[in-house]
């Protein structure tokens, strides 16, 4: 379940047999399509209407990388503003630690409830279920993660981590299971979004007004003003994070941010980006604690989990300039097939092909860099410019490297690299290929094919390899009669 | 203008009419070709799949192979941006300095074969006929990688008698993606049908692409569903004449 860093979720098959499982799947299919490509339309009509998105992008880019060289000041930065406002700043080298330090938080307040603002670094370290571990129940606040923690699921998208169900599934849920956790849902709940919402907020409400401790993620953090702001389109966010007694906000250490103006910049890409919104509903930021206003204990957590190690890596460390908009996962064409459930990782989709890799080490995740065509749709949507397919094939070298060469394709690549370093092997293997090919061929078609090819054959015809190659022609027909 | 086609050792194998299509538009457009029989291929599949040490020895022949010439000239936007945006790459990582230096020339003389005609030739209208409905599917190494936008559609709308249409859901990727479609085949096959679906729904006789490699899998599929629907690199249709072969 958790690997040595305390990372979630790793159990799950490589990724093409995960895949397999979702591809059989016709409703989750239609789901993600539907869902899929509303969003997108949506953000691509909303990054239309800003004559300098481009330049916003390239600013987005241009922050995060200077933040990134400058990590470790930011963050000492960010330390002293948040103790001076009354905060407490707590920090995590795993998820190990990170689960700890909450736990005890949370012990130490006496409470065995929690109310939690969706969170993805939570996920990633499996607090829910270390906090089970400890008698300390934890209560998802935001729709739809209240949905994956009733189906006792898993998210499948970062944004939407119910993406894969439908209204339907969604209201059976509700009606089997909000009765185990507080207030059930009417029993003549129907599919109607605004019903199921307000069966959501009824069940919630009694919780927001009982619990004394909140956990929460950050968006992000301003290192001079010592500032945590998360962004929502629900308002629950907003319940947990002022009706508690105590705060505690878990950050990966990459969402600091150097000053409060920066906020200018992400706060005009996220909501465009995420939910194709120009402005998103809720946005709360909090500095310290302020007496008789909100909660009176802060404590922010800063989480590395492998996040040092990235930042050690020349091309891979622009991926944590992500903002976790999810743009895309919702332009990926293979995400829109597979789902999330199919990455293994609580982050899904082309950041997660590169961000999960990173962050466990890539032999862990060694079949995530290959579940992309590279056909750079996600580079084109990511509103801090992160070269995804960059990334990805630069991990993908690392996997092989990690591998050590001594397999199958190893052995396969090195010969094709021999015989494509020689025009005359190339053109010994072409007749080959084109005997084998004519051979195997009927109608000058090669249908299927069993062994290790049959993935491709199963699904397309391959025209046989003509008799004559360009080389072959061109020695005949041109040779001499040139330059 | 020294012009050297690079044909691909994909296309050379697989299509070598790709290759005399090239060859042909351009001496009818008044250009004499060379085929320098040095070359082999771009690196792609081993960059790609993550054999990056094994591509090397390719950088190093292709910049061997063309450094002569005031243009290279492939049929292949995946190959074309193979060359030039990773070629540079693997120099930097693992070659000496004059090698990088021979790349770093060479690389703005590298041209996809659309992109030539139109921005290095100027040529919209390259003088073909091609009386069929054809649609045209971008690929992603055209569409986002060379961003070669307009430029191809310019050049069908320029063919005489040709009737163009539009594949829905044109910029989504067909799910080839080299080794993709072998490591990761049902996802691959997924995307397939979808792309399939759309071009069948678009009622062409013919599907044309600047990528052999991304025309091969979507043919391959439409053939396997008993489809007429013929696909031929965008070169042989700018290629088809006047009472030339159809
Ligand atoms: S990688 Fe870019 S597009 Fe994807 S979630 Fe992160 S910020 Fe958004």
């Amino acid at each position: 379940m958790t690997n040595d860093r305390g990372v979630v979720w790793l159990d799950t098959p490589a990724f093409p047999e995960a895949a397999r499982t979702a591809l059989a799947d016709t409703q989750l299919r239609a789901n993600l399509k539907r869902a899929t490509s509303t969003i997108r339309d949506k953000r691509l009509t909303v990054a239309a209407e800003l004559d300098d998105w481009e330049q916003l992008r390239e600013s987005a880019a241009a922050i995060k990388q200077h933040t990134a060289r400058h990590l470790d000041r930011y963050l000492v930065q960010l330390e002293e503003a948040v103790t001076a406002a009354g905060g407490t700043v707590h920090w995590a080298a795993d998820a190990a630690e990170a689960n700890r330090i909450v736990t005890e938080l949370v012990q130490a307040t006496g409470e065995s409830e929690v109310v939690k603002v969706k969170s993805m670094a939570t996920q990633e370290i499996g607090l829910n279920e270390h906090l089970a571990e400890h008698g300390i129940t934890a209560y998802e606040t935001d729709l739809a993660e209240l949905i994956v923690q009733l189906g006792d699921d898993r998210p499948s998208h970062i944004l939407v981590p119910a993406i894969h169900k439908n209204r339907t599934e969604i209201r059976d849920l509700f009606r089997a299971e909000m009765g185990h956790w507080g207030q059930p849902a009417p029993e003549d709940l129907t599919d109607e979004p605004r019903e199921l919402a307000e069966a959501a907020r009824r069940h919630l409400r009694q919780k927001f007004l009982t619990a004394k401790v909140a956990v929460s993620g950050a968006n992000f953090a301003c290192a001079d003003t010592g500032t945590v702001l998360v962004v929502e389109s629900e308002g629950n966010g907003r319940m947990c994070l002022t009706l508690p007694e105590t705060l505690i906000t878990v950050m990966g250490i990459e969402k600091v941010l150097p000053t409060w103006s920066d906020l200018e910049v992400f706060l005009q890409l996220l909501p465009r980006s995420s939910t194709g919104e120009r402005m998103n509903p809720y946005t709360s930021a909090w500095t310290g604690v302020t007496e008789g206003d909100g909660p009176s204990a802060f404590h922010l957590v800063l989480l590395d989990n492998g996040r040092t190690d990235t930042l050690a890596d020349p091309v891979g460390r622009q991926t944590l300039g992500c903002i976790r908009c999810s743009a895309c996962l919702n332009v990926c064409p293979v995400f829109e097939r597979t789902g999330g459930h199919a990455y293994g990782s609580v982050y899904p989709g082309p950041i997660g092909a590169v961000l999960t890799p990173q962050l466990v080490g890539v032999e862990q995740a060694a079949s995530l860099p290959f579940a992309s065509t590279l056909c750079g749709a996600c580079y084109d949507a990511c509103p801090v410019k992160i070269n995804i397919p960059e990334v990805l094939a630069h991990l993908r070298a690392k996997v092989v490297e990690a591998k050590d060469g001594h397999t199958v394709e190893g052995l396969a690549m090195k010969a094709a690299g021999k015989v494509l370093d020689s025009p005359r092997l190339l053109g010994a293997a072409q007749k080959a290929a084109a005997l084998g090919g004519r051979a195997l061929a009927r109608d000058g078609k090669i249908g299927r094919l069993p062994g290790p090819l049959h993935g491709w054959t199963d699904t397309r015809d391959t025209p046989a390899p003509p008799a004559e190659s360009f080389r072959t022609w061109w020695r005949k027909n041109r040779e001499g009669g040139s330059s | 203008m020294r012009i050297a086609l690079f044909i691909t050792c994909f296309n050379d194998t697989m299509f070598p009419g790709t290759g005399r299509a090239v060859v042909e538009v351009l001496e009818r457009l008044g250009h004499t070709v060379d085929f320098p029989q040095e070359q082999t291929c771009c690196g792609q599949m081993h960059f790609n799949t993550g054999y990056r040490p094994d591509a090397v020895p390719l950088v190093a022949r292709f910049a061997r192979t063309f450094a002569d010439y005031d243009a290279i000239v492939t049929p292949s936007a995946s190959c074309a941006g193979m060359v030039k945006e990773n070629h540079p790459v693997l120099a930097a990582e693992y070659a000496p300095a004059a090698l990088q230096r021979q790349v770093g020339e060479l690389v703005p003389r590298v041209h996809e074969f659309t992109e030539f005609l139109t921005d290095v030739l100027g040529v919209t209208d390259v003088g073909a006929r091609f009386p069929h409905t054809v649609a045209y599917h971008p690929t992603c190494h055209s569409l986002r990688g060379l961003r070669l936008g307009e430029r191809p559609y310019q050049l069908l709308r320029a063919v005489k008698d040709l009737e163009l249409v539009e594949v829905p859901a044109a910029d989504s990727c067909c799910g080839f993606g080299g080794t993709f479609a072998v490591k990761n085949a049902d996802t691959s096959s997924a995307m397939l049908a979808d792309k399939t679906a759309g071009v069948l729904a678009t009622g062409a006789e013919v599907l044309c692409a600047a990528d052999n490699s991304c025309l091969m899998h979507i043919g391959g599929g439409l053939s396997r569903q008993g489809s007429a629907v013929r696909t031929m690199h965008l070169a042989e249709i700018l290629a088809a004449t006047e009472g030339g072969a159809q």
